[in-house]
């Protein structure tokens, strides 16, 4: 199979649904660049190139700069949903939602219910987010657990090219309001994906690694941790499964209770501060489900409840790293481990 | 382009329900038999039909809180949104939208909307997708003139100007947001703010249906022919509170009852037509009569209305699997 | 043969493996191993299979740990008799260890490529060189190309070999027509056609077997000899449940049981496997592909297309490869092929010989290689 990146994935999922769908399009700010500038066209194709060449394939008609309006886009993406198109907008860093969340979180989510079944939304939203790029407070968050937490919304957290391309396709032909989270550290990391294309549902966990003794849960980036950890731990005798929720909305609930029935421990990983997240979450639902089958208490790692720092020594240790899940494991397996 | 008689009594009919619905609300709300809030548009009518006359289903509108007179005037059901009003199973969204939420996209109706400010970016949507699949179509948000101060829909102003969207503004201007007046609350003028982004604004007296429809249709078909968005600056009286309940205490002394008196807008559509023989007043009287049994009916129908169950409550969540 | 050190390394399975897992050991050290003995487990990302040991000896060292992963070529473990010294071994091992190389470091083999027929796009994997007539590998329902990874190169030797994708398959068109054996057939005939290929030997696995039958009965021209490997169309029986749940399920847990009625060892089938066959399914078009082959070819639970009776009447030279414990297609089916076809039983092995016993099934094509 060849070999892509994230970025390439999650382009070549976008142009496949606007070459199948003529109702497929996409806008944001700069995702072509150079619009009304006398200079180079196609100048950027989004902050970190994603979009790139798509413009010039697929006119301006349907791909689309916006002024730095994300209360107005966000929300036209959302009214066009609802008329009959299947918008991809792009909220750059979603550490902006502040100035936009009204139109995602009143509007789009709640149209079907409001309106009594009626409505149909299928709009995507890709956002970038998560720490480790030097971007400071405002563009390195990971505020997926805000918007899980909305009925009437979906959330993708992709972990690798393969599952960017799977999902994003998933969530463009999807007839609900969808927002793709892409960690902004992963845009070049590469992996085998189809040219042809596939989806991915939602709601279905990946287990990356089966193992006996201990259950790891991580989302988005934080899977590939989980995964070098385990293979480290399994060096050491400890074997661990590693779970991809790959969607937080829906969540694979019985993928993450069989497979921790199985190991008897548990360890979420979430990048997201600690309060109200998904390790809660899961730890929260696990406990409640079926304490009687653990064999010790189940432990969370994420980044602590302060803001992302900015200076690279803060930072470095801000992020939860494969150090501190090995850790993790090794207080869940007990003493002498 | 002139309005025949059937037009005429359409747009009179059209006025006259909405009047009928609100005046009946308000009564059902007052006796207790309403629950939640309410938002009434009576007082207004001119502005929702003398607009919406002029769009059939290709067109999308987006309301306010604000929304029973855009929801009829756009030709949603009045006896659907008497049972949801009602919170009934049998309402237009079920009974889990509400006053506040009454939609029936089918009709181009993008729901009231409970958040001020909501509708303007949603209508910029609506207008992207009839330019984009070249449906003809053109998308007007409603807004108040409290909703004119947000920043959504500040916005919404310039997206439509710079993608040269088939958008019209109405600003819907009743001296009030909330208890608080726009004498006060809006900086310059809403004229001088269209101006600021390069649209077309016609300021017009909101009791005049005529006043209202000809402006209308002018902002409609700038639209439709692809010139870009317009907003027209309606000025209008409404004769509830804010919401029901509301003792309407920072209003002057007797300014409800100089309106009706003096600017009423059925009773000026009436001796409008009447003096120019254009209906008779008894073709009026009948239509009084007619909408008044109508809305008799559909109050005591909605009140009869069964109720959704639990197995309601977690349905329409999503619309593909969850 | 005394005084000598024998290496056993890191075997090649398959053209692309580059390294390979050592899963666990099945002998230790001081045990003494004949050739053909199974000595360990491997895995690959592709596969998991027992090693079995090259050389005869007695177990000196196992140099590589059970849950190591070590490049083809590196040292297992070495073998000698007594009379070899332990410093010896030592230094036969520390001088492997300085002086070994990876091989064709960052190649990973031949890729796949496409090419456009008459029938649509149709994805292979080539082989080898030489002017010996060709060999096309045809796999069965649901498999692709990989389906030949372990033999693929062994049948190769002096002449281009074509591990193709038959339409609904891999990375082939998702156009499968009626979705029988016919359109198959016709889609390789395509395929031969695209490629200027005249006239090759074909090899074909299970529902593959079908389409060279199919081929040898209205294409003989184009046909030089047939391996058939647990073929398809020698008989009504074929396991539905199989079929079915292959189509139907989605998650690697529920998915595996019915790929584990493959192969005689469930432990073959990796979870690389698994995986490889959700990802096929998830492609746009696979399901409904799938689907449209089973019903075209498995009508009512039976095979549609039965050739036993017209094999007799076959020009083309046949050979038969079947493993006893098939729970796909049953072995039985061999039993009314006339004596011109040799049939090999291969025992302990299910529905893919070409995975589970890739040496005899390497044998068997040869032999009609000529």
């Amino acid at each position: 199979m060849p070999k892509k990146s994230y970025r390439q994935a999650i382009n070549e999922a976008i142009r496949q649904e606007m070459a199948r769908d003529e109702r497929v399009i996409i806008m944001g700010e700069d995702i072509s660049g150079g619009m009304g500038a006398p200079g180079e066209q196609d100048a950027w194709g989004g902050p970190m190139g994603v979009t790139k060449g798509i413009m010039p394939d697929f006119s301006r008609d349907r791909v689309l700069d916006t002024p730095i309006t994300e209360s107005a886009f966000i929300g036209c993406a959302a009214g066009a949903a609802a008329t009959g198109l299947r918008p991809v907008a792009e909220l750059m860093f979603v550490d902006f939602m502040g100035v936009c969340f009204d139109q995602i979180f009143n509007q789009a989510a709640k149209f079907k219910y409001m309106f009594g079944g009626k409505a149909v939304t299928p709009l995507t939203i890709r956002t970038m987010y998560g720490a480790g790029f030097r971007a400071a407070s405002q563009h390195s968050q990971c505020l997926y657990p805000l918007f899980t937490h909305i009925p009437g919304l979906k959330v993708a957290l992709p972990s690798n090219p393969y599952e960017a391309k799977g999902l994003l396709t998933q969530a463009i032909r999807d007839d609900d309001p969808v927002i793709v989270f892409e960690h902004k550290a992963m845009y070049d990391d590469e992996g085998e994906v189809p040219d042809e294309a596939y989806t991915i549902p939602f709601g279905e966990a990946n287990v990356t690694r089966e193992g006996d003794d201990v259950t790891i849960v991580a989302f988005g980036r934080m899977v590939n941790f989980a995964n070098e950890a385990a293979d480290n731990l399994e060096k050491a005798g400890i074997s661990c499964t590693v779970v991809d929720p790959r969607t937080t909305s829906p969540l694979d609930r019985d993928t993450i209770l069989e497979t921790t029935e199985e190991t008897g421990r548990l360890v979420v990983v979430d990048e997201a501060h600690p309060r109200c997240n998904m390790a809660s979450d899961i730890v929260g639902l696990v406990s409640q489900e079926m304490f009687g089958a653990l064999k010790a208490a189940p432990q969370m790692v994420t980044a602590p409840h302060c803001p992302v720092p900015f200076s690279p020594a803060l930072e470095d240790i801000y992020v939860p790293g494969v150090a501190r899940i090995e850790a993790a494991v090794r207080q869940a397996m007990g003493k002498g481990h | 382009m002139q309005l025949s008689r059937n037009d005429l009594l359409a747009a009179y009919r059209k006025m006259r329900l909405i009047r009928e619905f609100e005046d009946a609300v308000h009564e059902e709300f007052s006796a207790g038999n309403i629950p939640g809030f309410v938002h009434l548009y009576a007082g207004e009518e001119a502005s929702g039909v003398g607009i919406c006359m002029h769009l059939d289903d290709r067109d999308a509108i987006a309301s306010t809180h604000r929304g029973h007179g855009h929801c009829i005037a756009k030709g949603c059901d009045e006896r659907g949104m008497m049972f949801e009003i009602f919170g009934k199973k049998d309402g237009l969204c079920g009974g889990k939208g509400g006053s506040m939420h009454i939609a029936d996209l089918s009709v181009g109706m993008m729901g009231a909307n409970g958040i001020v400010g909501g509708g303007p970016p949603l209508i910029c949507g609506a207008a992207l997708t009839a330019k984009t699949l070249k449906t003809g179509g053109v998308a007007v948000a409603f807004v108040g003139d409290g909703a004119s101060n947000q920043g959504t829909t500040f916005e919404s102003y310039n997206l439509a100007k710079v993608w040269n969207l088939p958008a019209v503004f109405v600003v819907e201007d009743n001296g009030y947001a909330e208890s608080t007046a726009s004498v006060w609350s809006v900086g310059g003028s809403q004229a001088a703010r269209a101006a600021g982004f390069g649209m077309p604004c016609t300021e017009v007296d909101g009791h005049d249906f005529f006043a209202v429809w000809e402006a209308a249709r002018e902002a409609i078909e700038r639209a439709r022919n692809g010139e870009g968005p317009s907003m027209l600056h309606v000025r209008l009286n409404r004769y509830y509170g804010h919401f029901e309940g509301d003792a309407i205490s920072y209003k002057g002394e007797g300014e409800i009852e100089r309106v009706k008196a003096e600017k009423d807008a059925l009773m000026l559509f009436r001796n409008r037509v009447i003096e120019t023989s254009l209906l008779d007043a008894g073709d009026m009287d009948a239509i009084d009569r007619e909408v008044k049994e109508r809305i008799v009916q559909c109050v005591t129908e909605a009140k009869a209305g069964a109720s959704p169950t639990e197995a309601d409550l977690l349905t329409d969540v999503y619309t593909s699997a969850y | 043969m005394s005084g000598v050190i024998g290496e056993i390394v890191m075997p090649k399975w398959g053209l692309a493996m580059q390294e390979g897992m050592l899963a666990a050991w099945s002998v230790k050290e001081g045990d003494t191993v004949g050739k053909g003995q199974e000595i360990c487990d491997i895995e690959t990302s592709k596969i998991a299979n027992v090693f079995e040991s090259p050389v005869d000896g007695k177990v000196r060292r196992l140099v590589t740990g059970a849950g190591e992963t070590v490049p083809v070529g590196y040292l297992l473990a070495v073998v000698a008799d007594d009379s070899v010294s332990d410093a010896d071994i030592e230094a036969h091992v520390a001088h492997f260890k300085e002086t070994f190389v990876v091989e064709d470091g960052g190649d990973s083999g031949p890729v796949p490529e496409t090419v456009d027929t008459a029938s649509g796009r149709i994805r292979y994997l080539a082989a080898g060189e030489g002017d010996g007539v060709p060999v096309i590998l045809v796999h069965g329902f649901g498999g692709d190309y990989l389906s030949w990874l372990m033999v693929q190169a062994d049948v190769s030797q002096g002449r281009r070999s074509y591990a193709i994708d038959l339409p609904g398959h891999g990375g082939s068109t998702k156009e499968v027509g009626h979705g029988n054996v016919g359109a198959l057939t016709n889609a390789v005939c395509s395929f031969m056609d695209a490629m200027k290929i005249d006239k090759a030997h074909f090899v074909g696995h299970s529902l593959g077997g079908a389409v060279c039958l199919d081929m040898a009965r209205n294409h003989p021209e184009k046909i030089e000899s047939g391996t058939l490997i647990a073929p398809a169309g020698l008989g009504p029986e074929i396991n539905m449940d199989y079929i079915d749940g292959f189509i139907r399920e989605k998650r690697a847990r529920k998915l595996r049981p019915y790929l584990e009625l493959l192969v005689n060892e469930p432990s073959l089938i990796s979870s690389e496997m698994v995986e490889e066959v959700i990802r096929y399914k998830r492609l746009d078009g696979a399901e409904a592909a799938l689907n449209t082959i089973a019903s075209a070819c498995f009508q009512g639970g039976h095979q549609t297309l039965e050739m036993v009776e017209r094999v007799q009447r076959m020009k083309t030279p046949l050979n038969v490869v079947w493993g006893e414990n098939d729970r796909i297609l049953p072995v039985a089916h061999a039993d009314g092929l006339p004596d011109t076809v040799p049939v090999t039983r291969l025992a302990d092995t299910g529905h893919l010989p070409q995975m589970e016993r890739p040496g005899e099934t390497v044998e068997a094509i040869r032999a009609m290689l000529g």
